[in-house]
């Protein structure tokens, strides 16, 4: 409890039966699904720790479940089974923090650029980038 | 971002067999945006039509993603809310509310009753501004130009109202940690209070129209059908959603600010298409209004910013070189490492945007800075379901749907 927010910590391999239990229990809206890299956290024990923001649009109670995960493998179960508004959401988390979703049908980078190699909000990508804005492969003109 | 060549495989796509393949291939593939007029912004669509009917659409973005939260780690509460300006910016208030809504619950603060009656008043402007303009837009796309500029005007009005407020017409900044930049004026509860009584004729003469427009329902009316299940499935918030049935406003479910003193109702509808979305967003400015009416004319004395002992909003001048408390409170705030205090602690505080629920998932670790400071857009999920509003319908009930979303590229892709 924080602020009058409940908040749940799940370890990695029940989250997905617990959030579809949830979601029997009428937490029926997927309000964010998030991602906190806590590196440079104090006294963080695991490196990613997975936000689910459920709600209900029925009673307006509102629920955050958290699930840490460390590397060098992060890898969730996907919950787009259960919510469709998951799959971008969880498109824009692989995009910036290299969370595997197991299980996503489309898990391709959502706003950075299909080349691109890096997690920009893993806190240990420089704020500047890295110069890959002057990387990027140009078509000219003979070759379009 | 590159030159993305062919889309990949759409799920109607993968083709089981050869003969699937085959015939498929009278399909013709168009390419709308990211630069094109009627996306009003930088988002790119590739649609897979048969003649003039659109089988597939895929939505694609990233053309505008300037690493607004990346900014959000480095920034100072303070110095974020002029991001938060350029995310949704035809509505830039209403964010900077936001942004200071989910700020002040990580940090405990209660704001004084003054500061959540003007912040009401100014949130509710641009509500209706917003509405004014992804209307318009609507109006505009299919066709009604003379709809759009008497929209135009009236948001011209509230510039007019924000400039005299704050001193800048579109990125206003006006918000902070524990009060606002400037306090209402006397010229500026006038200039609201002829807002108030002006624009019900203009909003009368827009619903006259376009409200009963044959061609503007014939073109609306049935486009874009989404129910309620796939609206809450699919994560839709704000005006999205309660034109398909879904009775949620964080105005009334969570009130916040001084949204319960004010009598207003919820506009919902039910046939979840184009012409009820854009029934529901007229409706909504009519209730805003209604707000704004009942607010301004009882907004409570006081100060409005929260006072020195909580060390978060500055000191008025008068407290600065007349106060001890003042001068001290004054000299550290304004320095970088004795600013107020952050509880290590993480905390989600939405509001009621125009778009939908804008809210911002904040993790504090002590410092001035947010350690983690997420903003959950509402546009990103309206845009993921644009592909199943569009299977079906033709090509040019693509910028009917498009602008009924109200789909905002700087707040899609931040």
């Amino acid at each position: 409890m924080f602020r009058g927010q409940t908040s749940l910590i799940v370890p990695e391999p029940q989250s997905f039966d617990l959030l579809s239990h949830l979601k029997e229990q009428g937490f029926d809206l997927l309000v964010d699904v998030t991602c906190v890299d806590y590196l440079e956290y104090r006294g963080a024990k695991q490196r990613y720790g997975l936000v689910y923001l459920l709600a209900s649009t029925t009673t307006n109670q509102r629920l955050t479940v958290r699930v840490f995960v460390d590397d060098p493998e992060p890898r969730v179960r996907s919950v787009v089974p259960l919510w469709r508004a998951a799959d971008w959401l969880e498109r824009e988390v692989w995009d910036l923090f290299g969370i595997t979703f197991v299980g996503h049908p489309d898990l391709r980078r959502l706003v950075m650029p299909q080349e691109f190699t890096a997690h920009p909000l893993r806190k240990d990508y420089p704020l500047q980038g890295r110069g890959e804005r002057h990387n990027f492969p140009v078509i000219t003109r003979d070759h379009s | 971002m590159s030159i993305a060549p062919a889309p990949r495989s759409f799920p109607s796509d993968a083709p089981a067999d050869a003969a699937a393949e085959r015939s498929e291939d009278y399909l013709w593939t168009l390419n709308f945006g990211p630069q094109h007029p009627a996306t009003h912004t930088t988002l790119r669509l590739v649609l897979k039509l048969d003649g003039e009917r659109v089988v597939d659409a895929m939505p694609e973005m990233g053309y505008l993603h300037s690493g607004f939260e990346k900014i959000g780690e480095h920034l100072s509460y303070n110095q974020y809310v002029t991001v938060t300006d350029r995310m949704n910016y035809i509505s830039p208030m209403a964010n900077n509310v936001a942004w200071h809504h989910a700020v002040e619950k990580l940090l405990g603060i209660d704001l004084t009753p003054r500061c959540r009656s003007i912040r009401t008043i100014i949130a509710e402007l641009a509500r209706i501004s917003d509405h004014l303009l992804s209307n318009g837009a609507v109006g505009l796309d299919t066709g009604a130009f003379t709809f759009f500029l008497y929209a135009f005007y009236q948001r011209e009005v509230i510039y007019d109202i924000f400039e005299t407020l704050c001193g800048a017409r579109f990125t206003n900044s006006w918000t902070r940690v524990g009060g606002v930049s400037h306090d209402f004026t006397p010229l500026v509860i006038e200039k609201i209070r002829t807002f108030v009584k002006t624009f019900p004729k203009t909003l009368n003469d827009m619903e006259r129209l376009l409200t009963r427009n044959r061609i503007f329902v014939d073109r609306t009316k049935g486009v874009g059908v989404l129910s309620k299940e796939e609206a809450i499935d699919g994560g839709a918030t704000g005006p999205v959603a309660r034109a398909s049935g879904v009775t949620r406003d964080l105005r009334k479910d969570e009130p916040y600010l001084a949204y319960e003193d004010f009598d207003f109702q919820i506009c919902c509808a039910s046939a979840g298409d184009c012409y009820a979305r854009y029934l529901v967003r007229m409706a909504e400015m009519r209730e805003s209004l209604k707000i704004v009416a009942q607010a301004i004319e009882n907004i409570p004395a006081g100060q409005v910013n929260v006072g020195i002992d909580q060390r978060t909003a500055l000191p008025t001048k008068q407290q600065v070189y007349s106060t001890i408390e003042g001068t001290i409170s004054h000299f550290e705030l304004s320095m970088s490492n004795r600013g107020f205090e952050v509880p290590c602690g993480e905390s989600y505080g939405a509001t009621e945007a125009p778009n939908g629920e804008l809210g911002f998932y904040l993790v504090g670790d002590g410092s001035d800075r947010a350690y983690r400071a997420r903003c959950r857009p509402p546009s990103v999920l309206h845009f993921a379901l644009f592909p199943q509003l569009i299977r079906g319908h033709t090509l040019s009930d693509v910028v009917a749907v498009l602008g009924s979303l109200n789909i905002i590229a700087a707040e899609l892709d931040r």
